[in-house]
């Protein structure tokens, strides 16, 4: 019993203010045993916090903090079977990578070191780099340094906090696969910290999206993103567009909406918001869902699919697809993403379009909220 | 396309050239009034000095160079004791500056938030007034009838420092307690500015690692901080004790005739004995080994590349 759960993480009820500011707001959370968990949001929106009250390193303003069947909320960081990989790594410079990675174990009273580090250090591939101080490494060392130093512990639980963010491009891709092969090789909770969407999807079982202090929506990658529950998760991970409409009528499992002129079919299962009739909801559906035909192809489209009008207005070619942006009367800036397989040349700037999708892959949400919401700082954390 | 870049490359060549050798010399132009001022103050006084302490004569028939080392063996000879208790008394003051300074300086850096340069600022606040006057104040504190006598009296601390030699009786002035306060007071922010500057440059989050890796605030210090700040920890007791085994202020104004330092001895010679050779002879003998001391130590401290 101990054992199975003794991983788990449990938040309950937990919560930080600074001051007059609140950080994170009462939260529940459970990770299972040997998850790989990642918290997703913005800076700023208490996804760090969250964490450091996890690791000790933060005090919580309320509620507990369990590991498996142990309260440790009043435990000191030294005192917790918990381990984190900082971001920017905090190794100790003054200290070669063997005593950087031995230096849990030595704490502990642990004499014979020598083995567990070896092996520790053949795990992250830097067996050779064991007498070198940590400013001689590169960064991607460092971070697999941060994390040997860390998972030497055999901690219940490996806290990384943003640890692939001061990596370029290429090599946090190479490194999440390498956590990912770690995690799965010795089979501890991972809770991971990000802010960035691609990140948490390739890597994490269970997602958890924060926005300004509490989690707006938990689940496994794919359901996050086929049926996002907020404005603020659709807009977040990936992109999507709104239409305004009206709930006109339901035929069987389907509901019927008013969108303008038009009608736009919503499975109801796929609704969060009310489906009185006569409600309003906002109608989602993500840009590489939609086709596009050329006004003048229209009859060839077929039947059942949902559809609206429109004129391209900007089309970008990045390789492997094409993405338009469609001036709709429902919605100005629609975007589509097409992939590249057959070209329809008449597809440029002025086109007049019809857009048309499968009405499985709608999704329903309340109207009442903001449709810009999680858009703007996806922008914001690209341009930082 | 290797003509194409060789025609614009020549002329460019042409023009880049006279800026470039002229800003070679720059540096070593910048350099010239640093140089300067060394060879006039440092330099020559030093040669000046070291022919001095070969010189043998008198005031009345004038001194000429005669080549006599024996001065040296004189002077080491005459004043070994007063070698020694520079040694001593600056030893002691370092010890205690470090003592002292190590939990402010730490406070300044870690604690103290807002507050930082209001208390930086009170570090440094002693030097707005005279070396000479602040001395003397301490004349009046360790006073026979002052409280710091009559409180260690009562605390019976005077009786232990008594016992091993540092006080006399019910006196702290003019003890070599009072020489060694003295000194430790005068040379502290010495000690302070550059261990708050090594302390102030340590990673917070390392202190946080340390935590996380099981290491108890206790073994957080003695296994980060501290060798972290080992920097700081040389060039402080560097700052404190070279100035204090020379100084001879503290325990011309704070001391007796017990409690003179070599740099009283050099004082006196020079100034009232008028035997300008054995004074610049002690003042190379003094040179010479806190030189070798201080050498010896920054290779134990073994801090070359922490700095």
């Amino acid at each position: 019993m101990t054992t199975e759960n003794g991983g788990d993480v449990r938040l309950a009820g937990i919560s930080k203010t600074y001051g007059s500011f609140t950080a994170v707001k009462p939260l529940d959370l459970t990770v299972p045993q040997g998850s790989f968990f990642a918290l997703l949001g913005a800076s700023g929106c208490g996804k760090t916090t969250t964490l450091r009250m996890i690791a000790g390193l933060e005090e919580p303003s309320s509620g507990t903090v369990m590991l498996g069947d142990q309260d440790v909320t009043a435990l000191p960081p030294y005192k917790r079977p918990v381990n984190t990989v900082f971001q920017s790594y905090a190794l100790f410079p003054h200290l070669d990578i063997f005593e950087n990675v031995a230096f849990g174990l030595r704490r502990r009273g642990i004499k014979s070191v020598k083995k567990q580090v070896g092996e520790m250090l053949d795990l992250v591939q830097l067996g050779e780099q064991a007498r070198k101080k940590p400013h001689q490494l590169s960064g991607g060392q460092q971070q697999r340094v941060a994390v040997a130093r860390a998972l030497i512990n055999h901690p219940k639980v490996l806290l990384l906090d943003e640890p692939l963010g001061a990596l370029d491009l290429k090599l946090r891709r190479q490194m999440q696969l390498e956590l990912k092969r770690i995690q799965t090789e010795v089979g501890i909770t991972f809770v991971h910290v990000t802010h960035d969407q691609e990140e948490a999807m390739t890597m994490a079982d269970t997602v958890a999206v924060m926005n300004a202090g509490r989690v707006e929506q938990l689940g496994a990658p794919a359901d996050l993103y086929e049926n996002p529950g907020s404005t603020f998760v659709a807009n977040f991970l990936g992109t999507s567009n709104f239409i305004e409409a009206e709930v006109a009528g339901r035929s069987g499992e389907d509901l019927t909406l008013k969108a303008g002129d038009g009608k736009l079919v919503l499975p109801a299962a796929r609704c969060t918001a009310a489906t009185a009739i006569g409600g309003k909801v906002l109608v989602g559906v993500r840009p590489e869902k939609i086709s596009l035909t050329h006004a003048d192809d229209a009859g060839s489209i077929p039947d059942g699919r949902n559809r609206i009008t429109g004129r391209v207005v900007d089309s970008s070619f990045i390789g492997v697809s094409t993405q338009y942006v469609i001036d709709s009367p429902l919605c100005d800036a629609f975007e589509v993403y097409s992939q590249n397989i057959e070209r329809d040349s008449r597809l440029a700037p002025g086109a007049e379009v019809v857009l048309h999708w499968n009405p499985a892959h709608t999704f329903g949400l309340d109207a009442a909220q903001d449709i810009e919401a999680g858009a703007a700082k996806v922008e914001e954390d690209a341009a930082a | 396309m290797t003509t194409v870049t060789d025609i614009p490359a020549a002329p460019a060549v042409k023009t880049a050239r006279p800026p470039r050798k002229r800003g070679r010399l720059v540096p070593y132009w910048l350099l010239l009034p640093g140089l300067l001022w060394l060879v006039v103050f440092f330099a020559l006084p030093m040669v000046y000095q070291a022919s001095t302490s070969i010189q043998t004569g008198s005031l009345e028939d004038g001194f000429k160079v005669t080549w006599h080392f024996a001065t040296y063996w004189d002077a080491l000879g005459d004043y070994w004791p007063q070698f020694l208790r520079s040694v001593l008394y600056a030893g002691a003051a370092t010890i205690l500056c470090l003592a002292l300074g190590y939990p402010l300086a730490y406070l300044i850096a870690f604690r103290a938030g807002r507050w930082r340069n209001v208390v930086l600022i009170l570090v440094i606040a002693p030097f707005f007034t005279s070396f000479l006057i602040r001395t003397l104040a301490w004349k009046t504190i360790l006073s026979d009838s002052g409280p710091v006598v009559s409180t260690l009296n009562t605390l019976h601390i005077l009786d232990v420092t008594s016992w091993i030699g540092m006080t006399d009786g019910d006196r702290v002035l003019a003890t070599p307690l009072a020489v060694i306060c003295g000194l430790t007071y005068n040379f502290l922010p010495f000690m302070i500015l550059p261990l708050y500057t090594s302390l102030e440059r340590i990673d917070g989050r390392l202190h946080e690692a340390a935590g996380d890796l099981y290491a108890t605030p206790a073994t957080t210090f003695r296994k980060v901080t501290f060798p972290l700040s080992m920097p700081g920890v040389v060039s402080g007791t560097l700052l404190t004790f070279i100035p204090a085994a020379g100084d001879y202020v503290n325990a011309d104004l704070l001391g007796s005739t017990d409690t003179r330092m070599v740099g009283n001895v050099i004082q006196t010679q020079f100034l009232r004995i008028l035997d300008y050779p054995t004074a610049a002879a002690l003042s190379f003998i003094l040179m010479a080994a806190i030189l070798i001391m201080v050498t010896v130590y920054i290779r134990r401290s073994g801090t070359e590349d922490l700095v």
